[in-house]
């Protein structure tokens, strides 16, 4: 009996050696947190800029193009950190590879069944997830060396960094090319020169380079007031 | 267990491959009824719309059978039984030979008007393009065109599947005083002919396969057609 007990104590006092984290600690947090901004994927690293720019002409685009990164990053990342101690290192960038790609390829399926317009509006750009940087650097600079529930918080935080610049963009990019947001008009009709008005749509902001005037914009606005991010 | 050897790369990655493929291949045949169903919505979808009727996908399933009453399968001009016009798949028929094509037409009607919807199918510059163009009675004027394309370069060549280059169609004439097929001229410019278009700047390999879909297309069918609405007048048959 007293074996018995001893053995248990031994278990906790294991248990005890390595405290355990609490889900959301102040380091959990962080890796939510900086993605946002101080590490921005793109605004900061300046990755996924290609996409960024072929699909914030509208909003609704921008955002199942941002739900599939979210679901792929954090899928992927979760992944590949639960099979981190089974990768072989010599493969190891094709094992990322193939998962992202499956992923992927996935959420290009569920899209033709369930978004079909949308999945022809975003065309090729949905299977170009698979080269995206962001989701590949992520597998290979986190997911590799951390649990799982991290690599998830890891894979949550950069895809929402990620997502929020190209709803931002996206935003500015419909509200004054096409005056409406979420394919919603949102500028009078009467406002229009066609109508006897004064104002008329900025045709230019429907082509990539004022997506990438945007993205420029966004990147001066935050490092000026996010000093951290100026280099010496 | 030494995960570096070489035996244990290859059970992993062997492992790997048939977990995946396992895993895609189901996903692929439990979304393929949904897939199949959001095409065959939007053919129907674009035959409408080349009778100038817009609807949404949804709405077009709805639509079509109050519109399109009829439709042919046509071989060498002549009527082919048996086959039904809307599941001939247009990618495999373009590589035969014009007059041994299984050649689909829909008759629709609307506002006690017939119209022929023909669909095409040519080469873009990346890939392949199609439509579907609608002819009035005397076979001659253009109702309507839809087009689409795989891969055009958006801005340039993907204009075709635009309003502003589609409408340009209506009312121009594939024949000549002679009944003769000419197709349409898609020009560069001073397109003011009863068969000649507008191309597109900066598309000139899609303009020229619109050009050459719509007369390769075509010839497919006119000879029927000039048959069949000798049929219906002399028989007096409401059209």
């Amino acid at each position: 009996m007293a074996e018995v007990l001893e053995k248990e104590q031994d278990k906790e006092q294991l248990i005890d050696r390595k405290p355990k984290e609490p889900l959301f600690s102040k380091k959990n947090r962080k890796l939510l947190r900086d993605p946002m901004n101080d590490d921005n994927p793109i605004t900061v690293q300046v990755l996924g800029i290609c996409s960024a720019l072929a699909i914030t002409v509208k909003l609704y685009p921008a955002l199942v193009m941002s739900i599939s990164v979210v679901f792929v990053m954090a899928a992927g990342n979760v992944i590949i950190s639960l099979l981190r101690d089974l990768v072989p290192n010599r493969i190891r960038i094709i094992v990322q590879l193939v998962v992202v790609a499956a992923l992927v390829v996935l959420v290009d399926q569920v899209l033709k069944a369930f978004a079909y317009d949308v999945s022809k509006e975003l065309s090729v750009f949905v299977g170009l997830i698979i080269t995206n940087c962001i989701i590949m650097g992520r597998l290979e600079a986190f997911a590799l060396g951390n649990t799982p529930w991290r690599s998830f918080l890891d894979g949550i935080g950069n895809a929402f960094g990620y997502a929020w610049i190209l709803m931002a963009v996206a935003f500015f990019r419909e509200l004054l090319g096409s005056g409406t947001l979420f394919g919603m008009q949102v500028i009078p009709d009467s406002w229009y020169i066609a109508n006897g008005g004064f104002y008329s749509n900025n045709g230019f902001m429907l082509l990539p380079p004022m997506a990438l005037i945007t993205v420029g914009i966004i990147i001066w606005v935050q490092r000026a007031r996010n000093t951290k991010l100026i280099e010496e | 267990m030494d995960v570096n050897k070489n035996s244990y790369t290859f059970i992993f990655s062997t492992i790997m491959v048939v977990v995946v493929a396992a895993i895609l291949s189901f996903a692929a045949t439990t979304l393929k009824p949904a897939q199949d169903k959001n095409v065959e919505q939007e053919k129907m979808q674009n035959i409408l719309s080349s009778i100038e009727i817009e609807a949404t996908r949804a709405e077009a399933e709805e639509l079509y059978p109050d519109y399109v009453k009829e439709a042919f399968v046509l071989t060498d001009n002549k009527l082919q039984e048996g086959q039904e016009a809307f599941t001939v798949d247009m990618a495999k028929e373009v590589r035969k030979p014009v007059l041994e094509r299984s050649a689909p037409v829909y008759i629709a009607s609307k506002d006690g008007k017939t119209y022929f919807v023909i669909p095409l199918r040519g080469q873009g510059l990346w890939g392949p393009i199609w439509g579907y163009i609608s002819l009035e009675q005397d076979l001659t004027t253009i109702y309507g065109a839809v087009f689409d394309h795989k891969a055009e370069t958006p801005g340039l060549g993907a204009e075709i599947s635009t309003p502003i280059f589609e409408t340009q169609f209506k009312g121009k004439q594939i024949l000549d005083a002679n009944g003769e097929l000419i197709g349409i001229d898609v020009r560069k410019g001073d397109a003011d002919d009863n068969n000649e278009v507008d191309g597109i700047s900066g598309g000139t390999i899609t303009s020229d396969g619109v050009e050459a879909m719509i007369a390769d297309n075509l010839q497919a069918y006119i000879p029927f057609l000039k048959e069949y609405l000798k049929s219906q007048t002399t028989s007096g048959s409401e059209l």
